[in-house]
């Protein structure tokens, strides 16, 4: 049986920073050209390496003393869900602020912050009292969903999902469940990340053998190829407004697609290492809730990292649910971007949505020579692909301590 | 230092935690807090500035005397009048 309009959960607002666009329509002009984002990068006691680096206006809908006093995972967030909500034409003005909810995936918070208090008091001679007071408000779990309420004076509920790096898609499922559970009436979602300014992250990939190195940083990032060496780190933001069908069809809103299944599950495995059985039973999940079958999917949007072992897992899954079915397109967005934490699972996605109108899928670029050990045939390696359909899009999102989280996006007929 | 010195340090840190604020026309004998977006954690950061900038430690019971330009650098001067000017 159908779900009634008030149960359907629309997304009716984009907003996004990503390493090459910081708006859908330049993203994903980028993505169908081919034009990566990755650059030459530089960090705190690393060697020179490799990262997504984004170059939004910070003070476009921020006071430069909103600004410094926050993190960049809050800038990140305070543009992108200003931007969704203006793309939404809601009538923000006269919406109900108590009726408006921000769930913001990330992969982790406040290490940039302690890495920055931990440097400058090596320059006091550990004087703690040098220490900034800015450092609790900065660091809690809570502060760039908790930014965002207080830039756009929101006053309903806010919170982060932590999800590793599932958690742009996680920030989506929650956003769905509040809309569902009426709990609020506009849900502003998905994921951020300011992962490139804490070095500890790039040098804890190092030391795992998983920080991706290549003379030409566009090169560096290759998902499923061979010569892949690791992962690329980003930043970026991608949020969206989510609200039920029979609020945006009232109001007139435009919709780009409607999220009709999702999955959530967990290894229960290991700390690092992926279980494909249970990413494949976390793609049933989110199809089994869509009332939909394998067959029913046009666009699958990897997660994979170009990890040896995440790539090979993810494949393994997916070769489990969708076999070798020819009319499926498998794409990977790292490949372009780098791997932007808890942003991923929502600049993926994002990107791949205009997909419902133009009917391409874009590529996975930087597979000159698969790795043999990957035994899908749906790849779409280095040029777009044209479809005869867009209907529904899968989006994967995967993380550390064995999270994983599939979403499902319906192209809209009003 | 002599006043005026303290003057300008006060005024570049001001600018570097309220960036969006015109100091040109402050009024040196009126409150920061009537002429300027200020609260709590700013006011903070003004002495955290001090702090790392000469190494003055200001005790809280002696916050009152940063309210206005004038004050400040009244109370400052004795503790900075050592130090050399930054210009």
């Amino acid at each position: 049986m159908p779900l009634p309009d008030e149960s359907r959960i629309v997304i009716t607002g984009i907003g996004l920073t990503a390493p090459n666009g910081n708006s859908l329509a330049e993203y994903r002009a980028n993505l169908l050209a081919g034009n990566s984002g990755v650059v030459p990068f530089e960090t705190r006691y690393m060697p020179p390496t490799v990262a997504g680096v984004c170059d939004f206006e910070v003070t476009r809908h921020q006071k430069r003393k909103e600004a410094r006093r926050g993190t960049r995972a809050g800038q990140v967030a305070v543009y992108c869900a200003n931007e969704a909500v203006v793309d939404s034409q809601l009538d923000w003005e006269n919406t109900p602020k108590n009726r408006v909810g921000v769930y913001l995936g990330i992969t982790e918070h406040g290490n940039v912050e302690t890495e920055n208090e931990i440097y400058e008091i090596t320059q006091f001679d550990y004087d703690t009292k040098v220490w900034s007071h800015h450092h609790n408000p900065r660091t809690v779990a809570n502060n760039p969903a908790g930014e965002v309420t207080i830039n756009m004076k929101i006053t309903g509920p806010h919170l982060t999902v932590g999800a590793a790096c599932a958690a742009g898609n996680a920030g989506f499922i929650q956003g769905v469940q509040m809309l569902r559970l009426n709990e609020v009436d506009v849900a502003i979602c998905g994921g951020v990340s300011e992962s490139i300014h804490t070095f500890g992250i790039f040098a804890s990939f190092q030391s795992q053998g998983a920080l991706a190195t290549h003379d030409d940083p566009t090169k560096a990032c290759r998902p499923f190829d061979a010569n892949r060496n690791g992962i690329v780190v980003a930043e970026g933001g991608g949020i969206c407004t989510l609200e039920r069908l029979s609020d945006a069809k009232a109001r007139g809103a435009r919709i780009y697609g409607e999220i009709v299944g999702y999955g959530m599950n967990s290894d229960a495995t290991d700390f690092v290492l992926p279980s494909a059985e249970r990413q494949a039973e976390c793609l049933e999940l989110a199809l089994g809730r869509a009332n939909l079958t394998a067959d029913d999917i046009d666009i699958v949007s990897s997660h994979a990292t170009a990890t040896e072992m995440g790539d090979i897992q993810e494949a393994k899954a997916l070769h489990t649910v969708f076999g070798d079915r020819e009319s499926l397109a498998i794409n990977n967005t790292k490949s372009f971007i780098g791997h932007a934490m808890g942003a991923a699972g929502a600049l993926e996605l994002l990107g791949n949505l205009p997909a419902f109108e133009d009917l391409v899928a874009h590529a996975t670029i930087n597979l000159q020579d698969r790795d043999p050990k990957i035994a899908l045939k749906q790849l779409v390696a280095n040029d777009p692909r044209e479809l005869p359909k867009v209907d529904y899009i899968l989006n994967n999102s995967f993380g550390m301590l064995g999270i994983n989280s599939v979403l499902i996006i319906k192209r809209y007929e009003a | 230092m002599n006043e005026e010195q303290i003057r300008l340090v006060i005024l570049d840190i001001l600018d570097k935690i309220a960036p969006d604020e015109d100091l040109s026309d402050l009024d040196d004998s009126q409150p920061f807090r009537d002429q300027m977006e200020l609260d709590s954690m700013d006011f903070l950061d003004i002495v955290m500035e001090l702090r790392k900038r000469y190494r003055v430690q200001i005790p809280e019971e002696d916050y009152p005397n940063l309210v206005t330009m004038d004050s400040t650098v009244t109370y400052l001067h004795p503790l900075l009048k050592d130090v050399e000017s930054p210009a």
